[in-house]
């Protein structure tokens, strides 16, 4: 039980998949200008990432064992036509749900921070139980990274900025200063 | 096929646009995980892009060749198991040859497959052009993705370590910035490049308009 908790606090604060890995940038940058829409992509992400972590466990235990050089390209393959099919169903039994993921759920399945949580699970050996709640961890950090640097774009909307500074530059440098707060969640476990 | 300009003047704006004019990190912002991840050092930086370069010059040919073959439908699974191919080859000819540097790129050669850039130059340029012209835009692109590498990985190493390419620089009395070779430092780094960029496009509009 502490094992878990620990992936999973690990995944949220201290590795935030986001801020210290650096996976998931693209979306991290391009769709943070609004809070609502950058919530729903976290949600998206988390969503994405619990089905990618149970592909993976799968994948991991019937098929690499035979054929360990088609790892990426099975991951990719199986996550995405998986994502498809969930897609479908979600559709089709919560159109309310669907709506909220929208156009993000098919987006997100070449997102380098999917594929990357199926490497890492694979790299760090983990089962079933573990993979989940380390993509629940994963998910639940980019998200929080997510909402965060939306909200603080929100606010320099407002405010008078330097025109050479606008725009990318200027959100590379908030999400660095955020990325040094969260440095010091890795002091959490030092015991 | 543009038949105004001469083919060798075409061969070498294809090849010079992706080093300056549409430099993928820089103008285009894209990649953007693996040039930030993996530059804490100017070594990890040049393999990281050279690896790139190599997956986006053989995808760039391969897709380019069966661009007529290739359904519209599905081109964009082709395209991402034609790269997924090739970042496999890659990733073990590195742990054969390059072990050292292959432990510390990590997960993150193998995630070359999902970087935006490679998929992008096979939807927008290598499906619609000849397989010279798509290999020399793949060159130009590889080798301006290395060299945006290249800049942020010697920011961060000479800064944060006091050293280039691992020969230390500064002598004893340096006190390195810590902070440049962890992940923030990767933020600003990327972040001052682009405000520089950006304050030279502005003076170059001034001079235009005087």
């Amino acid at each position: 039980m502490n094992e878990l908790v620990w992936i999973f606090v690990s995944a949220v604060l201290v590795n935030n998949f986001t801020l210290s890995y650096f996976l998931g940038l693209c979306p991290f940058l391009g769709v943070t200008s609004r809070l609502q829409t950058a919530f729903r992509l976290g949600l998206a992400n988390i969503f994405v990432m619990l089905i990618t972590s149970v592909c993976a466990f799968a994948l991991n235990t019937w098929v690499l064992p035979f054929a360990p050089y088609l790892r990426l390209i099975s991951f990719i393959i199986v996550i995405a036509s998986a994502v498809q099919f969930v897609e479908m169903a979600i559709k089709k039994l919560s159109p309310e749900l669907f709506r909220a993921l929208g156009i993000f759920l098919p987006l997100i399945t070449t997102n380098c921070a999917i594929l990357g949580l199926a490497l890492f699970t694979t790299n760090k050996g983990y089962g079933f139980v573990e993979g989940i709640v380390f993509a629940l961890g994963a998910g639940i950090g980019v998200t929080l990274a997510l909402v965060l640097l939306a909200g603080l774009r929100e606010e320099t909307k407002y405010r008078s900025v330097p025109s050479l500074i606008e725009g990318t530059a200027l959100n590379l440098f908030i999400a660095g200063v955020l990325s040094m707060a969260f440095m010091g969640f890795a002091g959490l476990f030092s015991t | 096929m543009e038949e105004i300009k001469p083919i060798e003047k075409r061969d070498s704006y294809e090849f010079l646009k992706g080093l300056w004019k549409e430099n993928p990190v820089f103008v285009a912002v894209l990649g953007m995980c693996p040039a930030l991840a993996v530059t804490n050092s100017a070594t990890n930086a040049m393999a990281m892009g050279l690896a790139s370069t190599f997956v986006l010059i053989s995808s760039s040919a391969l897709v380019s060749l069966f661009r007529k073959l290739i359904p519209k439908e599905v081109r964009i699974t082709t395209y991402i198991v034609i790269i997924a191919t090739f970042v496999t080859v890659i990733d073990f000819l590195m742990a054969a040859y390059a072990p050292d540097i292959h432990k510390a790129l990590g997960a993150f050669i193998a995630l070359i497959v999902v970087n935006c850039l490679i998929l992008g130059r096979q939807e927008a340029f290598a499906s619609k052009n000849s397989v010279w012209l798509s290999i020399v835009d793949a060159a130009g692109m590889g080798f301006g993705f290395t060299f945006a590498l290249l800049c942020i990985g010697t920011i961060r190493e000479l800064l944060g370590s006091g050293s280039l390419f691992g020969i230390n620089l500064f002598g004893s009395t340096f006190e390195p910035w810590v902070v440049m070779i962890l992940p923030p430092g990767g933020f600003f780094a990327l972040g001052t490049l682009l405000l520089l960029f950006n304050w030279w496009k502005y003076k170059r509009k001034s001079m235009r308009h005087e």
